[in-house]
């Protein structure tokens, strides 16, 4: 039986959904709407009695002061959106699992179903069929996961409309079929790419060859496989191998062998591995300097040694492919799928914030070629993805950044993060090893498999056009995720299991595969997973990637124990095999083989790739332009920047102190609005120990050196760490780095795969350098290579295909530990007649500045992006991060604030409308060396300088402490709200009011 | 006897961590217990004197939030609870736990009934989850005992769904039983108002939280177990300068109140 539930506001009663969607429709299309009415509509597909189903619409689906339950609806267009078959509904879900048992004290069958629509019933005399249809596809649903239904009044009086359920319905029988790779080249790349493998001619070669392998095919025939597959692979096994061996899971890039030639000195070098050479063998040097890493680049996160109890355990990953496509879906499960990964190392942490980084199209773009979706679609489903997921799963948000650029508008950047923390022991073992020992049973805890995410580690190792396969996204849902964590920390103090590791890019085949390598084999039985409907092949059960999924190892005694407890915390879980040390990878459907691997082959068996790189310094137009004569105005305008202004009303959406941990929090001020330069949290209640959290992104610099990009993103994030207490690493004290690629690699050993190879070789150098002069280990990272847009463009009636790629992008991340939070410092100034010091010395170094961005648009409508990009000078910085330590642990600062994007004029002003003070400042007092313009001085983004404020009583001892470093007192607090600033001819450049400012920065992105 | 408290979890419920620290700071007992555990023996909740519903995201806030955890208490745990409420005990529901407590008809309690739904929280004006500190006045004609010698409060709400709405009847009874506790506040004059962000969902007659008759059983939206720390302020370092730090977190003094209140009356 087929129930419709409709629910509206009453009348009176606020709809906010309608009116949102009102405001929408008319600002994205400049429509004229009466009204948008909106209807949550619950469909049920299930045997209930008549009392049962006034229960349900009373107890459950109905708010009695405020809804009711509609029946015929007046308008002029209608428009339903619900979720496509095989799209997570977690509504839907909810209601069938949790909500509808708990009142009718019965389960729904399997085959029952409950799912959610939304109806937008729109009033307009205006609109044409194909206007409506634009609202629904461009801005209520998302066709890739999304049904819409659009209908008039009139045809609705005519017909009834008919609903079906979204239902998969799968087919009866099970395939397994053979690979035939006995083939030409060209049919094994094709086989590659018609199946979404992204395995490259030399690895299909290696495959074919281990298949023909005479050892392999007598082993094959021994354990009774059918005879297709004694010499071909099974799909399941091909679609294993292209998986493990995933530029997403190996990281083929990182790990090759690079012919690097620099044209600038001359020099050529053979380079084994850039993630060896630069990342992890020198932070491993540096981290057993320092003695406090517990576990770097081998387990899903890395793991540091906080205090005698605690570990800190970090992990940042992208989901950029996924957002592309479907922002929502893609930002969600890009979130709660991060979190699995400090949940899956060592014995399992307990998360406790979340951080993100996205990079997007300007919000503000007219219009976008066909198969892309808006970027202010993208930035809002993004945002909304990542926001439901940590809101809902409790993790606080402590650190998120924006950045944009039109190449982002094809290829969005969603890196999410999350830190976790377990004891430094648990029932007396070391948390951060795990093991799982031959006899241990296999079971898979969480959410049921399904299609969705099938490919997800290929999908995202290769390029995205207007075609890419759309199985490879799919929604997150926290509250099972949320059920299955609480769980498992429960169980994991009982020590009811051994080994756990998170189900992510690569499914079952992963979890299992990287754990069978502890006792070097496995056996295990696809037809046990639970699904969430039936059909499926065996190997797409095999690489799924449905989310919410753990695999643990569990003792044969605790199996048991670890089942009840499950049941009793309403987690599902179940026994696929076990691990054993039979040195093969083996996978049943039944008692059928689907995949029998050489545990060595799948894990080594991949030949490493060589690659050439070839660097070539880029040349770029050195900007010859006036300086502005309005500097009010281009302060302003600065202020205004997409790079620069107010990001605070998404920020306000996250929750960024559940648990109540906060201690500096996201925003800071005298009205709680401005941006901090690191936050800072307790990790323990009741200790006066905190964690601070910050990064460092700058990929303008990027087009001009890499190198320098790298160094001057490792100082912001150092320097932002500096700037609210803290202090740079010794055996004292914590302090680590994670390393995040997006790289834009779209064909390898081209011309421009060269030259990009080369950008990522120096980014390495450069991470490998600053680490070793700052003494920051990394201890977990990320790369992300095939950035990279196929825009299909018909120009003169020829079809041309054009790649767009992303600047290359990188991430550092700094987290170091507070011993006192007591002694931090925030940025806003907090007294008139406080003392204005700048520390650090200013160059004009303005390229790849937002500055020259702005003044480029400005005169040409392109963006200048110059040649000098700041630098850093390490034995300089350090000095002065040591004397700052010194000034901020002796209580001498009110505020301080480092310039980043926007250089010292932005700054001044942020630091300014921040604490409600006015400032006067004299830029002939603000150390420089340069061409002596204001303009420069004010905008030039040279690193590792500081803007504090002192209290006239502490200026002696203040000024001790700095003595050996290049700083000069520039001003002083004023009551007045006025900036006012004196140029280098001593006269006021800028003279402007706190709140114009303010605003200013606040309306770019405002509500 | 120390005073007991019981921390239902589970489903999405998320604050248990700093609310057991606050509770343990006290001196109380207190237990985390799982929803399903609970259910399965109602009658634990005997042992306690405080039942403390705590925010989160229940059952992901689906279809409204705290209509499902609110179908628990009615459906599995209704005797239980009358029997708690009738043996002079302490409820207090915040955020989520606030939106259960309304919709499982255990608050306003009119007239000793505490089945009936009679108000309910519904999503802000603004359509949005925000995450703000809001400035709180206290009415001190309320006997809500959690709220005894508080003036006003400065806390965090973090909710997409905390705007009150009822009919006009309910809400003048309401008001004229002094059972409106809190009320979203003006930073300038400290007195209720209705203007975003002050007022941040739009709430009716600025309404933050209730309590039923006997002021016992109290909801509320904002968060006063994220200030236990005077670190947790917002402004700590301006308030630092200014040498007005408080010595302890604000939020703790309503759970003293909790807690005093069973030392006194029901051990």
């Amino acid at each position: 039986m087929s129930f419709r539930i409709k629910v509206g506001s009453k009348p009176g009663e606020k709809d906010v959904l309608g009116e949102n969607t009102k405001k929408e429709i008319e600002s994205f299309f400049h429509f004229n709407i009466d009204s948008v009415v909106t209807r949550k509509v619950y469909s049920i597909d299930a045997t209930l009695s008549e009392k049962e189903l006034q229960l349900l619409e009373r107890d459950l689906f109905i708010d009695a002061i405020t809804e009711y339950l509609c029946e015929e609806d007046t308008f002029d267009w209608f428009i339903e959106v619900g979720y496509k078959p095989g799209v997570t509904d977690n509504v839907g879900s909810t209601s069938k699992n949790v909500a509808i048992p708990a009142i009718l004290h019965r389960k729904l069958k399997d085959d029952e179903s409950v799912w959610t629509t939304t109806q937008y019933l729109i009033n307009s005399e205006d609109l044409t069929e194909n206007d409506v249809e634009r609202i629904g596809i461009k801005l209520l649903a998302n066709p890739i996961i999304e049904d819409v239904k659009i209908v008039s009044y009139d045809q609705m009086k005519k017909e009834e409309l008919k609903f079906t359920s979204p239902k998969i319905k799968g087919k009866q029988d099970i395939n397994i079929n053979a690979y035939n790779l006995n083939v030409s080249d060209e049919e094994l790349i094709k086989i590659s790419t018609e199946g979404v493998l992204a395995l490259i001619l030399e690895e299909m070669k290696t495959i074919k060859e281990y298949f023909n392998k005479e050892d392999v095919i007598v082993e094959r025939k021994r354990i009774g496989m059918d005879e297709a597959f004694w010499d071909k692979p099974t799909d399941a096994e091909l679609e294993c191998l292209a998986q493990t061996w995933s530029e997403h899971c190996k990281h083929k890039i990182f790990n090759s062998i690079i012919h690097h030639k620099d044209e600038e000195t001359g020099k050529e070098e053979l380079i084994d591995s850039l993630f060896n050479t630069y990342i992890k063998n020198p932070s491993n040097k540096i981290g057993d300097e320092l003695g406090w890493v517990a576990s770097s680049f081998h387990d899903n996160a890395g793991a540091v040694k906080f205090n005698d109890r605690i570990l800190v355990v970090d992990k940042i990953e992208t989901h950029n492919s996924p957002s592309a496509l479907e922002p929502y879906g893609g930002a969600i499960t890009g979130i709660v799928g991060v979190n699995r990964d400090p949940m899956g190392t060592g014995k399992g942490a307990k998360l406790m914030f979340n951080v993100f980084g996205y990079c997007f199209g300007s919000p503000h773009t007219k219009e976008v070629p066909e198969g892309v979706l808006h970027p202010k679609r993208i930035r809002d489903g993004v945002h909304k993805g990542v926001i439901d997921g940590g809101n809902q799963s409790g993790i606080p948000l402590v650190s998120g950044w924006e950045f944009f650029d039109e190449r982002y508008t094809f290829r969005p950047i969603v890196y999410c993060g999350t830190i976790g923390v377990m004891p430094v022991e648990i029932n007396g073992e070391p948390s951060h090893l795990k093991k799982a020992d031959p006899g241990n049973v296999i079971i898979m805890v969480g959410g049921r498999v399904g299609k969705d995410g099938i490919h997800g580690a290929t999908f995202s190792s290769a390029e995205l056009d207007k075609e890419s396969p759309v199985q490879a996204v799919q929604i997150g849902d926290p509250i099972t995720q949320k059920k299955m964590s609480d769980f498992l920390l429960g169980a994991r103090d009982l020590d009811l299991y051994k080994c756990i590791t998170d189900n992510g890019a690569g499914g079952l085949s992963s979890s299992v595969g990287e754990m069978a390598r502890y006792c070097n084999g496995c056996k295990f039985d696809l037809k046990k997973v639970p699904l969430k409907y039936q059909g499926l092949d065996p190997w797409e059960i095999l690489v799924s990637e449905s989310q919410e999924r753990m695999t643990v190892a569990v003792e044969p005694e605790k199996v048991e124990q670890f089942l009840e407890l499950s049941k009793k915390r309403g987690v599902e879980s179940t026994i696929l095999g076990y691990f054993e040390n039979s040195g093969r990878f083996h996978v049943t459907y039944g008692d059928k083989t689907v995949a029998y691997l050489d545990m060595e082959f799948l894990h080594e068996g991949l030949p490493k790739m060589e690659l050439e790189a070839i660097w070539k310094r880029p040349i770029f137009e050195d900007p010859d332009f006036e300086q502005p004569k309005e500097m009010n105005k281009t302060l302003e305008v600065m202020l205004g920047r997409l790079n620069i202004c107010s990001k605070e009303e998404k920020l306000r959406q996250y929750d960024h102190e559940v648990k109540g941990l906060s201690v500096i929090k996201l925003l800071v001020g005298e009205e709680c609005d401005v941006p901090s330069d690191a936050t800072v949290s307790f990790l323990e209640y009741g200790s006066m120990e905190g964690l601070a959290v910050a990064e460092g992104k700058n990929p303008h610099y990027s087009e001009i050196d890499t190198y320098h990009m790298t160094a001057s993103i490792i100082d912001e994030a150092i320097r932002r760490i500096i700037a609210i207490g803290g202090k740079l690493p010794s055996k004292n004290t914590v302090f680590y780095g994670l390393d995040n690629f997006c790289w834009n690699i779209s064909t390898l050993n081209s011309e421009e795969g060269k030259f990009k190879l080369a950008q990522l070789v120096r980014a390495n150098k450069a991470l490998a350098d600053y680490c070793e002069a700052f003494k920051i280990p990394c201890i977990s990272g990320k790369d992300s290579m095939k950035n990279v847009w196929k825009l299909r463009e018909t120009v003169n009636g020829k079809k041309v295909e054009k790649i767009i790629s992303i600047p290359p992008t990188l991430m550092f991340s700094a987290r170091a530990k507070i011993n006192d939070i007591s002694k931090t410092v925030t940025m806003d100034v907090k007294k008139p007649g406080d003392l204005i010091y700048v520390i650090g010395l200013t160059f004009d170094e303005l390229g790849g500045s937002e500055y020259y961005s702005y003044i480029g648009e400005k005169l040409r409508g392109k963006r200048y992006i110059g040649n000098n990009v700041p630098k850093v000078d390490a034995e300089s910085a350090k000095k002065i991060y040591r004397s700052i330590s010194e000034a901020t642990g002796k209580e001498l600062l009110h505020s301080i604030h480092t310039p980043t994007i926007g250089g010292l004029g932005v700054a001044l002003a942020k630091k300014a409308f921040a604490g409600g003070y006015g400032m006067e400042v004299d830029l002939r007092k603000v150390p420089y060396d340069g061409k002596s313009r204001n303009d420069y001085v004010l905008f030039s983004q040279s690193n590792s300088r500081f803007i504090l404020t002192v209290p006239s009583e502490k200026k002696e001892e203040f000024e001790r402490i700095m003595r050996e470093n290049i700083y000069s007192q520039i001003g002083i607090v004023i009551q007045d709200t006025k900036l006012k600033i004196k140029g280098l001819d001593g006269n006021f450049l800028i003279d402007s009011d706190l709140d114009f400012l303010k605003k200013a920065w606040k309306n770019t992105l405002g509500n | 006897m120390k005073p007991r408290v019981l921390v239902p979890v589970g489903y999405g419920l998320n604050c248990e961590e700093e609310t057991v620290y606050i509770y343990r700071l006290l001196g109380a007992e207190v237990d985390k217990v799982h929803m399903n555990d609970l259910i399965e023996n109602p009658k634990i909740i005997r042992d306690y004197h405080i039942l403390d519903l705590i925010g989160g995201f229940v059952d992901g806030d689906h279809i409204a939030a705290g209509i499902i955890h609110a179908n628990r208490l009615r459906y599995d745990l209704e005797g239980e609870l009358q029997e708690f409420i009738q043996t002079d005990k302490l409820i207090i529901g915040i955020c989520n736990g606030f939106q259960t407590l309304v919709k499982a008809g255990l608050l306003p309690g009119f007239e000793g009934d505490y089945k009936s739904q009679r108000i309910t929280l519904i999503c802000n004006d603004s359509g949005k989850f925000e995450d703000r500190w809001v400035h709180l006045a206290v009415n001190r004609d309320s006997n809500c005992i959690w709220t005894k010698g508080i003036e006003k409060l400065y806390l965090p709400v973090r909710h997409g769904e905390g705007k009150i709405r009822s009919d006009p009847f309910v809400l003048d009874k309401l008001k004229q039983n002094d059972q409106i506790v809190l009320f979203y506040a003006s930073p300038v004059d400290g007195k209720p108002t209705m203007i975003y962000p002050h007022n941040p969902n739009g709430s009716d007659m600025a309404i933050a939280g209730i309590c039923d008759p006997t002021g016992r059983i109290f909801g509320l939206m904002p968060h006063r177990e994220a200030f236990w720390s005077p670190y947790n302020h917002p402004k700590w370092h301006r308030l630092k300068i200014a040498g007005k730090l408080p010595r302890e977190g604000p939020g703790i003094k309503l759970s003293r109140n909790g807690i005093e209140y069973v030392r006194e009356h029901l051990i």
